[in-house]
């Protein structure tokens, strides 16, 4: 693997033919290894068409994509950037192949032609790292749409890639399979460094993010921590977009007057400062 | 057009290894002009128990009557008593199948056999009452719309049915703020200036907390808790029990009860609670 996991835009555009306004136009960007980087965006605001630019499935109109090294323009490079650079899609149903969890996983390993005797562990442990070797057997139309998303996770892990980038990757779940497909690439990202770019419309989801990137109109808006970029209420909003209900909430008790620290994120967060701003008799 | 379930229970695959309980003796009313949510995890029998309010599904056991008659009885019109209630599935827009809009809006009402002005007049209505612009729209194919915008004419498909009740599972699942707030608001004016009666099933405690005048909490095939928002999110410690959040503005307040600072119970609007936080620091920073 090359020691340089990083994924570098440069002034990058792309546009659909059939359609007369770019929908990504001169975006740069640096996202660092093991870096998590959540997108936030509305519809049409170009985030999709920026994932699947990190993955050679779109190749820029201007500009370079650079993954690990990789310039995604090198047609022959394709697979070896798909290869580092994994991809979780939206819909469950819709990136399982085969009959049997496991080898739904082995899919990726068999098109890469690992040989099955090193294939074996790597299947196991991209199914534990996802806690679903219990299902290693089962039919994957049995599953929950959170496990089918662990799943595709671990297909992607057995590739032992450098960059996982999930395009609303809970959006088709229900909480507690959010909070379990989210939990997954949290503890990847921390344990294994992996790098992962992270595009939801669930603001609580961009809360945990090192960096939220905002896109609107194909271009980056906004760019900071999710403290920095969830502050400016106003232009989120102006965005149509959401800003956590206890940042919100904040913000408008320090316009009322109350001198509340900037950053507030979450229920914990404005406890602890109601606590020091208004201390118990 | 009162809907009552009565002792429902709903097997599938009954007779078989495979069998599963997915609704067991379940009994709840819906009054006329309501919003009532139904909230609960994932296989607690939420969708199963919405596909028997307009005969969908039919009973194990149990019976559900609409305006009092039962809608698996024997000698009743079934197709009358559906057609008053629309039902608005899961990602509706996979439905869609027209080649324009009004084409897909109007494949209702052409079928109760309505005349062309009558069609007409309902897919307008139908259009207006979900936010889409007639002229604009109307000649357009489903397919070039945004998500939002075809989950939009997928309700304007069953609004022009002209039903009494509307039930709707999951609505705003997996559209991005504005195409959420657009249905939600949509579903307000409905509620509040046409009197439909809405049932809401949803993951969304902020949706619920913003719309329904009532909530049903199913857990394992069961009816749990029932009561207003301000009832049932009070309760932070039974939602948690099975698995469902509450507001973050009730949490808040439960958080800081907690502590030990004096607040009503059953705040879950972040407005209530700014009231209350702004006392709190105005009666801190006094003494």
């Amino acid at each position: 693997m090359r020691s340089d996991s990083r994924v570098q835009l440069n002034n990058v555009s792309y546009s659909y033919e059939e359609q007369a306004s770019p929908a990504l136009s001169g975006v740069s960007a640096v996202i660092q290894p093991g870096e998590f980087v959540a997108v936030l965006g509305h519809n049409g605001s170009g985030k999709s068409t920026l994932a699947k630019l990190l993955n050679a499935l779109y190749i820029p109109t201007e500009g370079n994509v650079v993954v690990c090294g990789y310039n995604t323009r090198e047609e022959k490079l394709v697979w070896e950037i798909r290869r580092r650079a994994g991809m979780i899609f939206q819909n469950p149903d819709n990136q399982i192949v085969a009959t049997v969890v496991k080898e739904d996983v082995a899919f990726g390993l068999e098109n890469l032609g690992v040989p099955t005797e090193e294939m074996i562990p790597r299947i196991e442990s991209a199914l534990s790292a996802v806690r679903m070797s219990a299902c290693a057997d089962k039919a994957p139309h049995m599953l929950s749409g959170g496990q089918k998303q662990r799943v595709a996770i671990a297909g992607i892990l057995a590739m032992e890639p450098s960059v996982i980038i999930a395009d609303e990757a809970t959006a088709m779940l229900d909480p507690s399979g959010r909070k379990e497909v989210l939990e997954t690439i949290r503890s990847l990202n921390r344990q294994k460094g992996i790098t992962v770019v992270w595009i939801t419309h669930f603001m609580e989801e961009a809360a945990l993010a090192d960096r939220v990137l905002v896109v609107t109109d194909g271009v980056i808006r906004l760019s900071g921590t999710p403290a920095e970029v969830f502050d400016r209420v106003d232009e989120m909003r102006e965005m149509h977009l959401d800003v956590p209900h206890m940042t919100a909430l904040a913000g408008e008790l320090r316009e009322a007057g109350m001198p509340l620290r900037p950053g507030i994120l979450t229920v914990e967060e404005l406890a602890e400062e109601v606590e020091n701003l208004c201390p118990l008799k | 057009m009162p809907i009552e379930v009565s002792h429902l229970t709903h097997c599938y695959s009954e007779g078989s290894a495979l069998r599963t309980v997915a609704l067991d003796d379940v009994s709840f009313r819906i009054e006329d002009g309501e919003f009532v949510g139904i909230i609960g995890h994932t296989g607690s029998g939420k969708s199963t128990l919405v596909q028997h309010l307009n005969g969908l599904l039919k009973p194990t056991s149990g019976q559900v009557f609409i305006d009092g008659e039962d809608l698996n009885g024997e000698h009743v019109n079934r197709r009358a008593l559906r057609q008053r209630i629309g039902l608005v599935f899961q990602y509706p827009e996979y439905q869609l199948f027209e080649e324009t809009v009004a084409k897909d809006i109007a494949f209702g009402p052409k079928n109760q056999g309505l005349s062309a002005d009558d069609i007409k007049e309902r897919v307008r209505y139908a259009m207006d009452c979900v936010h889409l612009d007639y002229d604009k729209y109307a000649e357009r194919s489903p397919f070039e719309l945004s998500g939002g915008q075809m989950r939009r004419v997928a309700i304007a498909g069953v609004l022009a049915m002209r039903p009494s009740v509307l039930i709707l599972d999951e609505p705003t699942a997996g559209l991005d703020p504005r195409g959420r707030d657009k249905i939600l608001t949509m579903l307000e004016e409905l509620h509040g200036r046409e009197h439909v009666t809405i049932l809401m099933v949803s993951h969304s405690m902020d949706d619920m907390a913003r719309l329904a005048t009532r909530l049903v909490v199913m857990s394992e095939g069961k009816i749990v808790a029932e009561g207003t928002p301000r009832d049932i999110f009070s309760r932070e410690d039974m939602m948690t029990s099975i698995g469902l959040d509450v507001p973050d503005a009730a949490r808040l307040c439960a958080c800081l009860r907690a502590k030990g600072y004096d607040l009503p119970a059953d705040l879950f609007r972040p407005e209530e609670l700014k009231e209350q936080l702004l006392r709190l620091w105005k009666e801190g920073s006094a003494c």
